[in-house]
């Protein structure tokens, strides 16, 4: 069935978002404008400060995907501009080795960031927040005390000269041209990153680890991809910035750089890549206009980070977002479109999904205990009982979450992983939250697209240079997300900031990212909690018709009418034991149901 | 030799125990790692320089004005960069908001003290020799202070209110306990144990403002590897870091025994990243 809003609704979006590049791309060639004209407005002194915004971008942008974008607090990135300037210097300086030409020790020095980047990052992967940090500050003293010890290598104390690159680049301007490039470069690459499904995902990590998690998203592998992009950039600064100083010494690598690269992305703002940029041309000439203050600046530094993480988490970036300051319609009603289902959706599969005397206990508490359950392709299965019964245990044990200590799960007859959260989504089993988890700080339709993360086919390499797969996954994601978003009745709000919905909308955008998976299997914990009467009803509609699409939907809830109403199955827990199971029918005169429902 | 290393290490071992300690008392109130533990310490040998050394006030004078600098530190580091942020504990902004504090506590010193450490006066002029009181000063400062947390925190009625806070901050709240006031006064304790690590340690790391970010990560390897919020167990973390890294001192030399402390830190925690001591959290979804 064609329908012309599911036709125009897709091909106007992708017009808003190309128009919306356009208007987000400006601010970016004017500096970038700004940036090659500067020669014609200022003398030397301002052409070394603006080589060093340059320099220091180049590391910053790296760094905003680790910090702004997956959230990861990596204080100590001054450590891998120290690798970065020593290994380009002592190359062409020939202390080791036979004098290397300056570009391949560049490229050298880009291969060590790039290693060390993922050393010092990965422990992110184990570590909490606090650990995580200071592990990073750590190996910033680390790195310093050693380039101060190895004499032989580094030149201690006394320094090791940085690297001269040949004409044309050897000039000052030349080199501010260099730097310059390669700024431009990493802004460039940066942002097709963040506008990709890898820099979605990563946000994903950031705010909504769980549900990036049942996405399919594999922490892991992004941030390793991550850490080596950005270790990368990192090594490529500390070069430029051994030429630029001419001569290094391990006190130009104080733990100070590292909070300017920190505090640049924080004051620009999360998830954003010209607030960071904004950011470091800012704190890199500011101190320039307060001489005296010199001696003063970190700790000037340090209490702009006070006040930006006091007064405005969201940094310039949230300043300067307008468009989220233009009220929403009031009035605006959720209305599906059940009719557009089928086209999200593939052919129906057979085999059904099983638990097969699953039993799981916290410590003295049996959550679940001996529980069997079949989900049908086709049918809407409900989950039901008091609070503390077991379901949402029995469904984070579906989605991988918990492991269950006895019984199996299968899907089809073959045995599920324990533990594979992350895997589920492969299967095509998606789900949503008792509470929403989203990234509050984008779009509906960016927050929707996450949902489709495992099905793009390009490589991160590819995203990064907007490469034809790339582009061809973004469309396609965003039509996909765009008919999900139609589907559950969304789609005027898909490029709102998406905390600024109501909570009963967030409900439906979560069931239209689960969509995303095309999924065989749908688990819902508590969909029609915080939703209007008229709001369930039509909920209710979208349930049922997505399990006719030929979906296995299971259904964790607490309101009787929508249980009732859309039920073809219903199973009742109590204490972690099935208490009852049968159609609608047959439950709501099971005498003990009533009994646990209404006390005996 | 080996008298020597074990002595500085059972040192140097108790003055990252109390760093620990430090952390840990703040962290039972308020469920927050502050990176002023480090500030702290590094503010109690300043401190202790100046007004013993520089002033010329008595010892004692400059002791407890020392101890009430540092109090003064943690009350002001829970008014201003943990308090705001508690509501959001989720989005991690503490370890920002207590970075900042410390970083300007540093670099404030670094200014008005000057970069270079300066020496801290000597306080008591018996046992001399190989006991020397940089050594038990630091081993009774922490054995005062394991004491006195362990007799305040079992045997009065603000140490369980404390123990309510920390098992449990809502039903603490709930039972009517002041949780903002205890809370402070925790982080005033922290401040006070903190300035007397580095009082304490003064002979040993110097009235020198770079002691902070040392002290911070130091101190922070016995929480982690000790367990959070077990003070027995960040003094035994404390005591074999101490002894470790001044054994890897005399064996490879000051730089690389920076190295292998890091790369051991590192690997324990990749390891049990709940600590020797502690069990691992149940996630929650």
């Amino acid at each position: 069935m064609e329908t012309p809003v599911a036709q125009s609704q897709p091909s106007r979006a992708i017009a808003l978002g190309s128009l919306s590049a356009l208007s987000a791309g400006l601010p970016f060639l004017v500096l970038f404008v700004v940036g090659v004209a500067l020669p014609l407005f200022g003398g030397g002194y301002w052409g070394v400060i603006a080589t060093r915004a340059c320099v220091y971008w180049v590391l910053v942008s790296g760094l905003n995907l680790v910090v702004g974008f997956a959230g990861q607090i990596a204080i100590g990135w001054v450590a891998l501009l120290t690798l970065g300037a020593y290994t380009a210097s002592v190359l062409v300086a020939g202390n080791v080795t036979p004098p290397f030409p300056p570009y391949l020790a560049l490229v050298v020095a880009a291969a060590v960031g790039a290693v060390f980047g993922l050393v010092i990052g990965l422990p992110a992967l184990r570590l909490r927040t606090f650990y995580f940090a200071i592990t990073t500050v750590g190996f910033a003293t680390i790195v310093t005390q050693v380039a101060l010890a190895w004499q032989s290598v580094t030149g201690g104390g006394v320094g090791v000269a940085g690297p001269i690159f040949p004409p044309p680049f050897s000039s000052e301007w030349g080199f501010y041209y260099f730097c310059l490039g390669l700024a431009a470069i990493c802004t460039w690459t940066t942002a097709n990153i963040a506008s990709s499904r890898f820099g979605r995902a990563l946000t994903a990590i950031r705010d909504a680890e769980v549900a990036a998690e049942a996405s399919g998203i594999a922490k892991p592998a992004l941030l390793a991809m991550v850490f080596l992009f950005s270790g990368a950039v990192a090594g490529v600064a500390g070069g430029l910035f051994a030429a630029l100083q001419s001569y290094i010494t391990p006190d130009a690598f104080t733990l100070d750089l590292s909070v300017l690269f920190f505090i640049a992305i924080l004051i620009g703002g999360r998830s954003s890549i010209i607030g960071p940029l904004l950011g470091t041309i800012l704190l890199t000439v500011l101190p320039e206009f307060a001489a005296p203050l010199v001696a003063w600046s970190t700790f000037l530094y340090a209490v702009l980070l006070l006040v930006i993480v006091l007064a405005i988490p969201g940094g310039i970036a949230e300043i300067l977002d307008f468009k989220s300051r233009r009220p929403l319609d009031s009035h605006r009603a959720i209305i599906p479109r059940p009719d557009l289902l089928p086209r999200l959706f593939g052919s129906p599969t057979d085999g059904s999904l099983t638990l097969e005397q699953v039993a799981l206990s916290f410590g003295g508490v049996q959550a679940i205990d001996g529980l069997d359950l079949e989900i049908r392709p086709g049918q809407v299965h409900g989950l039901i009982g008091p609070n503390g019964s077991g379901k949402t245990t029995t469904l984070n044990v579906i989605s991988g979450f918990y492991v269950q200590q006895r019984g199996i799960v299968r899907l089809n007859g073959t045995a599920l992983p324990a533990r594979a959260h992350n895997k589920r989504a492969h299967m095509r089993i998606a789900r949503t939250f008792q509470t929403p988890r989203i990234v509050g700080s984008a779009s509906v339709l960016q927050n929707v697209m996450i949902g489709g993360t495992i099905d793009g086919k390009g490589t991160f390499a590819e995203s990064l240079f907007s490469l034809p797969r790339h582009r061809r996954d973004e469309a396609v994601l965003r039509d996909t997300a765009m008919l999900a978003l139609s589907a559950v009745g969304l789609e005027r709000l898909a490029s709102v900031r998406i905390d600024r919905l109501q909570h009963s909308e967030l409900r439906f955008v979560e069931i239209a990212r689960a969509l995303m998976l095309r999924p065989a299997y749908l688990l819902l914990d508590e969909p029609a909690a915080g939703l209007s009467a008229e709001e369930i009803k039509r909920l209710g509609a979208l349930l049922l018709a997505i399990a006719r699409a030929g979906i296995g939907v299971l259904v964790v809830e607490h309101h009787p009418d929508l249980i009732f109403d859309i039920c073809d199955h219903i199973t009742v827990l109590n204490l972690g034991r099935k208490l009852a199971a049968g159609t609608p029918a047959e439950i709501r005169t099971h005498r003990e149901v009533v009994y646990a429902y209404l006390g005996g | 030799m080996l008298e020597s290393i074990v002595l500085s290490g059972v040192a140097i071992g108790c003055i990252y125990a109390l760093i620990g300690i430090t952390y840990n008392v703040m962290f039972s109130a308020s469920r927050v790692f502050s990176f002023t533990a480090g500030a702290l310490g590094m503010l109690g040998g300043v401190l202790g320089s100046l007004f013993i050394a520089q002033v010329g006030m008595p010892l004692i004078a400059g002791f407890i004005l020392a101890l009430f600098g540092g109090v003064v530190l943690g009350i002001v580091t829970e008014i201003v960069a943990v308090r705001p942020v508690l509501k959001s504990l989720d989005q991690h902004l503490y370890v920002l908001s207590t970075l900042a504090l410390a970083l300007m506590v540093q670099q404030f010193t670094a200014i008005e003290w000057g970069t270079d450490a300066r020496p801290f006066p000597r306080l008591l002029d018996f046992a001399r020799g190989g006991f020397d009181q940089q050594f038990w000063l630091p081993i009774l400062a922490c054995a005062v202070v394991i004491v006195g947390l362990e007799l305040l925190y079992r045997h009065t009625l603000i140490g369980h209110a404390f123990m309510a806070i920390a098992e449990d901050t809502y039903a603490a709240r709930a039972l009517g306990l002041p949780e903002r006031r205890l809370r402070m006064t925790s982080y005033a304790l922290a401040g006070a144990i903190g300035a007397l690590a580095g009082f304490a340690g003064g002979e040993m790391l110097l009235a020198f403002f770079g002691n902070a970010p040392l002290l911070t990560f130091y101190g922070f390897v016995p929480v982690a590897l000790g367990g959070v919020g077990n003070n027995r167990g960040a003094v035994v973390a404390g005591l074999l870091l101490g002894l470790f890294q001044q054994a890897a001192n005399f064996l490879v030399g000051g730089i690389f025994a920076s190295v292998a402390v890091f790369a051991v830190f590192i690997i324990v925690l990749l390891v049990r990243p709940e600590g020797l001591a502690g069990a691992a959290l149940q996630r929650r979804v």
